[in-house]
């Protein structure tokens, strides 16, 4: 037994390096064993779902901006570079092309699932309201990324697409002006369209994810509405140490934190 | 701020008033598709339910109740016993505090500022295109349409294309006149075509493409979402608001110059005597006349 405290306890030296230093350690416990109610069920998990997909695209989009050059002469043919020539570059594109489409969707089945619920209710307002914003984020960046190919399609799609902003009341024709950096879309269309769909909105996505998980983890999760334990009712009764509970030991390092 | 405990959260109590607003304000909009009367009738009811509304809030909330605050003394002798709530004072911590704030939004408007004009007023500044030689009168010969394309930055390539349907009406009180429309649709600015065949045979004037029209087009068609218009740009069918744009022009050495772009919201008449309800250029799909224009007071410079 003692030989195997020992190895356990080497291995887990740098663990406990980190832990004593940082408490990362007890902080990603605190996020991943927190208490969720004992009746959530699969249509939970969408949040997580929205949020893979959200970093699938964050890094297929990172790795495609290392061969896509965003001016007009060289946008399309970089784009038929990727898709025919580069290794795995079809693989990659098709990854963020069509992983777009299911961040949308899932985006929207989990709004469903919070409205149907009644997650949005107090005290979780403000993380409804979080997650509309999140919303729109998620649909300029596809308003965004659909001008990036530079074909016929992305092209005359984005005319449409910023004619209808300027067709908005009042700020409508300066929206459109704004979008498209002048009158008309030109070359600085493509290049302002790029810097706001990999920089400005992925920025304030992930901002907001951050404070959207705060906020999760700060007022836990909803039981389904068809739950039988009445909410808000607390802790049922103490529930025994476990042997090993989590990413550390149970007892800490000897004359460290005793 | 007020703590309070979970029983009593911040949320308002439970009312119809925001749902009758909701159906006032869906009344309204379908009202603008449908008729103007289930407009008003939407308004109303937003107005009733939305007064009602506020005014619970503001109930609710006390709004209307004075706040009780003693006056404040200062002999000594007031309500509260001398020493007891010591004068408030301006000390070097609340300086500190409030010089850090300053020099910090300072500093952030210094950097922040610039860094926003830069990234918006490039769309607003320098817009518009000098008057551009389109060549000789005779390469456009009268009463025939030509399919008139250029590139107005060809260091830019063919984002900066530009078309045009130049139309020789011949001579108006010894003037010659002209009618030039552009193919950019008055719903959201695809590329209309003239319905007719277009052939490849073509005259070339330094960067300008001609193309003349040997059969006349019937009128004009949008390919994205079927607007229709006559042969005079007018809108005949579709969901186009107004007529299509056209340039101005002018005569210099026998020579048609391209001049500014306007807006056009019909066109009585045809040829060089149509009469043409001309307006500043405004976006695709922005009615020019009625009481939609007034969703669109000020356009941004062109």
């Amino acid at each position: 037994m003692a030989t195997r405290d020992a190895r356990y306890e080497r291995i887990m030296y740098p663990v406990d390096w980190l832990e004593e230093r940082s408490g990362l350690v007890g902080g990603l416990r605190y996020f991943l064993f927190r208490k969720v109610p004992g009746d959530t069920n699969w249509f939970q998990t969408l949040g997580s779902a929205t949020l893979t997909a959200f970093l699938i695209q964050a890094l297929t989009g990172s790795i495609l901006a290392m061969y896509y050059k965003p001016d007009p002469k060289n946008a399309y043919p970089s784009i038929v570079h990727i898709s025919n020539d580069i290794w795995a570059g079809w693989l990659v594109r098709g990854m963020h092309r069509w992983g777009a489409s299911v961040f949308i969707i899932l985006m929207f089945l989990h709004m469903g699932r919070v409205f149907l619920f009644g997650a949005y209710k107090y005290p979780r307002e403000l993380n409804w309201i979080i997650g509309v914003l999140l919303l729109a984020l998620g649909l300029a960046e596809g308003f965004t990324g659909y001008l990036l190919p530079w074909d016929q399609t992305s092209y005359w799609a984005t005319t449409v697409g910023i004619n209808i902003n300027g067709t908005a009341p009042f700020l409508g024709p300066y929206l459109a002006q704004f979008l498209q950096g002048g009158t008309y879309i030109n070359a600085d269309t493509l290049s302002r369209f790029y810097a706001i769909h990999m920089l400005l909105i992925p920025g304030a996505i992930f901002a907001l994810i951050g404070l959207h998980l705060y906020l999760v983890i700060r007022l836990g999760v909803t039981s389904p509405p068809w739950s039988k334990h009445p909410a808000g009712s607390g802790p049922l009764a103490p529930e025994p140490e476990p042997p090993r509970s989590g990413l550390t030991r149970p007892a800490p390092r000897r004359g460290v934190r005793g | 701020m007020e703590q309070r405990a979970p029983e009593h959260p911040h949320v308002p109590g439970p009312s119809l008033w925001p749902v009758g607003f909701a159906l006032g304000i869906v009344a309204l909009l379908v009202g603008v598709v449908v008729n103007w009367w289930i407009v008003v009738a939407g308004g109303v009811i937003a107005v009733i339910f939305g007064f009602l509304w506020a005014r619970d809030v503001a109930r609710g909330h006390g709004l209307t109740e004075a706040p009780a605050v003693e006056p404040e003394r200062r002999d000594g002798h007031g309500p509260a016993a001398a020493g007891a709530a010591p004068e408030r004072t301006y000390g070097r911590a609340a300086f500190l505090e409030v010089s850090t704030l300053g020099i910090g939004a300072a500093i952030g408007g210094l950097v922040t500022l610039p860094a926003l004009g830069f990234m918006i007023m490039p769309a607003f500044l320098k817009q518009g295109e000098p008057p551009r030689d389109l060549g000789p009168i005779s390469n456009f010969p009268e009463g025939e349409f030509v399919v008139t394309t250029f590139m107005t930055r060809p260091e830019q390539g063919e984002v900066s294309r530009r078309t045009l349907f130049v139309r020789n009406n011949g001579l108006l009180a010894a003037k010659p006149s002209f009618t030039i429309i552009t193919n950019h649709c008055a719903h959201l600015g695809c590329p209309v075509q003239p319905n007719t065949a277009v052939p490849t045979e073509h005259k070339t004037f330094k960067d300008v493409t001609l193309i003349s029209l040997p059969t006349p087009p019937s009128g004009f068609s949008c390919p994205c979402h079927g607007g229709a218009y006559d042969i005079e740009g007018n809108r005949i069918a579709g969901p186009p608001v107004r007529a299509l744009d056209r340039y101005g022009f002018s005569i210099v050495n026998g020579h048609l110059v391209l001049e500014a772009p306007f807006s056009v919201a019909k066109v009585v008449g045809t040829g060089s005597t149509a009469h043409i309800y001309k307006y500043e250029l405004y976006y695709p799909g922005e009615h020019l006349d009625g009481p939609e224009a007034w969703l669109y007071p000020i356009q941004p410079p062109h």
